[in-house]
């Protein structure tokens, strides 16, 4: 069947190209069917992909070694799940998934729109089916998954650090995230080419931005727990360069969804807020480019190629295009309002948005040097773990503060005095947290106390927004409290979303802040029944046990857990070797994790070198409050689906807009 | 191989015909164009953007009145500037509205 996946994506790229080049005379010309045609085409892309995609997916299923790619990242023993998976776990099936998002967002979004501005939508069709060319293009002519050869016995197997169920969600999540900002990107240059540069654009693609950005969020926390359980280095982020790749375009996009009110309430900003739309859209692609071209060193990039030529093309293509359509449209982007006051709502996203870009620029910085200088000067450099860590410090710190102080400061301007009133309650809850665990001994990390001081600072400025909405509601509609609030976020889903989406930052912040600032170590080699004691606890080595299962020889440590002499059961770490093609097993680190749930700290054992005469070297961390990353995830998920939810008011608002205006949004 | 080559001809000839249906459907239509924004729609958009956000502040602004973030001093200093643009706009929008 692998000649039905080659002629659906030879079709893909047919459509595609048929979507920029006609869906283009189309808008130029203006002619209707013509442009219908061509967002048609678009939609035939994504089914075409589809099928190529599934083709893929049945090769795995039935482990068809036929397929140089199934035989390369599949084996007979591999679980079911993860021969799933296995379809992204490589260079090929990488990029059909960002095809197959890609064709399936392009196809929704210009069907979901079709009776919107089709002034607008109309050029949206040749941006999207432009870059799908790319994608389709690549998986043609230089990265085929579907090349064949007389099938082997059996495959060589899935990277073991893959077979994980984290890796079935992480990698789709992140495409979701960094594909979804295509559509934002496509409506901006749509906007751009159609001289429509009003609101139309952003409020089309406000959901789309917060869907790529909340996948993107979620997506990373995935692999940051992924890494945190299956990698066994003690840590849940480590400044990977392809782990920057996914956070720089998702400090842009969060730039963006902040800018983009200030153009809702205020009409400015809007060349920043294109500018942002192309910068996320951009880093997209560049976050493409580093984990597939090879070209750092990394955990993620299991692809050494020379694909990246073509990346680094796409990105040039991207940034002249995008830098050309602003500056030709520069005159259509202006705008008279100014900012009033320094002390204003707007004002603090635009701090928030200067900081945001800056540490998005510094983290680039910090990738993209050693590239630089390995190409320009021929020598290595390593931008380690301090500089990132710095500048997350320097601009990190006070935009946690500024997700505290936005709320309480009125749109326009405040005076001081008001100022004075509306925070008098979070500062002091900030003061007093800060004082209490100044003197609970937090001081030994002043990062980390000013992070925690921070953090009460914005929970109390969130929770008292939350009060006040919620009274001046019951005062108005005489509800009893929860329905008040209930119908305070329903009816302010924007709003009080973001507000959930900024409990979510904290606590990640508290997490990060207590992983990294407040954690403990020691390690030791260890022979049976000798223990190591860290934080309280006491971890006693009791023995080793070695089990075969299908796949894998799995060794275990046994371990005996207490605090301040309370037994708190076993616990087990050890490391599997997995059989694989070739003459040497693939080897992971099994790390043990002891949870508790009341207090969020993790005991976290690494094994190390296990030694003949079956002693063990462990390496033992105590994490506190780490677990508040993972609920982080659950929060802002939450929250984003608040904010994502349809306002039934606002479309009817807009309507009503539009029709006064009588812009062409309606018709076929 | 064969079957395959059947189901990629077939994808093949659905693809054109869902490309090709705006034609097959209308296949002699009143009008083929593109309904254009108008430079006078355009400026009536932005009149009407304009009311938009300065009905949309009033309101949020008497919200956060009632709600305790701003003062009855900067309420009073905002409220007086705020009802103009937002007057300007109607007036400037019932005017456009007007001579179109």
């Amino acid at each position: 069947m692998a000649e039905l996946g080659r002629a659906a994506l030879l079709v893909t790229l047919g459509l595609c190209l048929y979507a920029c080049v006609v869906g283009s005379v189309a808008a130029l010309t203006r002619r209707r069917r013509l442009a219908l045609s061509a967002r048609n085409a678009l939609i035939a892309a994504f089914a075409s992909t589809a099928v190529a995609a599934g083709v893929l997916a049945a090769g795995f299923l039935r482990s068809d070694f036929s397929f140089v790619y199934v035989a390369e990242h599949s084996s007979r023993s591999l679980a079911g799940l993860y021969k799933l998976s296995a379809v992204w776990g490589g260079q090929e099936g990488s990029l059909l998934l960002w095809l197959l998002i890609l064709t399936g967002y392009a196809a929704l979004a210009v069907w979901v729109n079709r009776n919107r501005t089709r002034d607008l939508v109309v050029w949206v069709t040749p941006v999207l089916g432009g870059i799908a060319v790319g994608f389709s293009f690549l998986l043609v002519v230089v990265a085929t998954p579907f090349a064949t050869q007389v099938a082997p016995a059996d495959g060589s197997g899935l990277n073991p650090s893959l077979q994980n169920p984290y890796m079935t969600a992480h990698p789709p999540f992140l495409y979701l995230g960094y594909v979804g900002l295509a559509v934002p990107f496509a409506f901006a240059m749509g906007a751009l080419l159609s001289g429509r540069t009003d609101e139309r654009w952003i409020v089309a693609t406000r959901r789309w931005t917060l869907i790529a950005w909340t996948a993107l969020g979620i997506g990373q926390l995935l692999g940051s727990h992924w890494a945190y359980v299956e990698v066994g280095w003690g840590g849940f982020y480590a400044w990977d360069p392809v782990e920057n790749a996914a956070l720089m375009p998702f400090l842009a996009a969060t730039a963006f969804l902040h800018s983009v009110m200030i153009q809702e309430k205020r009409g400015m900003l809007k060349v920043w807020n294109v500018v942002l739309v192309s910068l996320a859209f951009c880093l997209s692609i560049f976050g493409t480019f580093l984990t597939r071209s090879g070209v750092v060193n990394s955990i993620h990039s299991f692809a050494q190629s020379d694909i990246g030529a073509w990346f680094l093309a796409f990105i040039v293509i991207a940034v002249v295009f995008s830098t050309v359509m602003i500056i030709w449209r520069l005159p259509l982007l202006r705008t008279t309002t100014r900012l009033e006051s320094l002390v204003s709502r707007e004002a603090v996203f635009l701090y928030n948005n200067l900081l945001l870009v800056a540490l998005c620029l510094t983290i680039l910085w910090g990738v993209a040097w050693p590239i630089l200088s390995e190409a320009v000067r021929g020598d290595s450099v390593v931008v380690g773990r301090p500089y990132f860590d710095f500048f997350l410090r320097i601009f990190g710190l006070p935009l946690l503060l500024l997700m505290g102080v936005g709320p309480l400061i009125a749109w326009r301007r405040a005076s001081l005095r008001g100022l004075g009133r509306t925070f008098f309650w979070p500062a002091a809850v900030a003061v007093v947290t800060g004082v209490v665990l100044l003197l609970l001994g937090a001081g030994s990390s002043v990062p980390g106390l000013i992070a925690y001081t921070f953090s009460a600072f914005v929970l109390a400025a969130i929770g008292l927004e939350f009060v006040r909405g919620t009274r001046a509601r019951r005062a108005l509609s005489h509800e009893s409290w929860p329905v008040a609030l209930g119908s305070l976020v329903g009816r302010n889903r924007r709003r009080y979303g973001g507000y959930t989406v900024h409990v979510a930052i904290v606590l990640f912040a508290i997490g990060v802040a207590g992983a990294s600032a407040y954690d403990s170590v020691v390690e030791g080699r260890l022979t049976k029944g000798e223990a190591l004691t860290v934080s309280g606890y006491t971890v006693r080595y009791q023995g080793l046990t070695e089990t075969q299962t299908d796949h894998a020889t799995e060794v275990r440590a046994l371990l005996r857990v207490s605090r301040n002499g309370k037994d708190l059961g076993g616990l087990e770490a050890g490391k599997n070797a997995y059989r694989i093609a070739g003459p040497d097993p693939q080897v992971s680190s099994e790390v043990g994790i002891r949870t508790n749930y009341l207090t969020g700290e993790d005991l976290f054992v690494i094994p190390g070198t296990v030694y003949e005469d079956g002693s063990v070297y462990f390496r033992i961390f105590v994490k506190p409050l780490v677990n508040l990353l993972w609920l982080a995830g659950i929060v802002f998920l939450f929250g984003s689906i608040i904010a994502l939810w349809p306002d039934a008011r606002e479309q009817r608002r807009l309507a009503v807009r539009y029709d006064e205006a009588g812009s062409p949004v309606r018709g076929r | 191989m064969n079957a395959a080559i059947v189901l990629g001809a077939v994808l093949g000839a659905l693809c054109v015909v869902l490309v090709a249906l705006p034609f097959l459907r209308e296949p002699d239509p009143v009008s083929d164009e593109i309904e254009k924004m108008t430079p006078e729609r355009q400026r009536r958009l932005a009149l009407a953007e304009e009311r938009d956000r300065a009905l949309a502040a009033l309101k949020e602004l008497e919200a956060d009145h009632r709600n305790g973030r701003v003062n009855d001093e900067d309420y009073r200093a905002s409220i007086g500037p705020l009802r103009r643009e937002a007057a300007g706009a109607l007036r400037a929008l019932d005017g456009e509205v007007g001579q179109a």
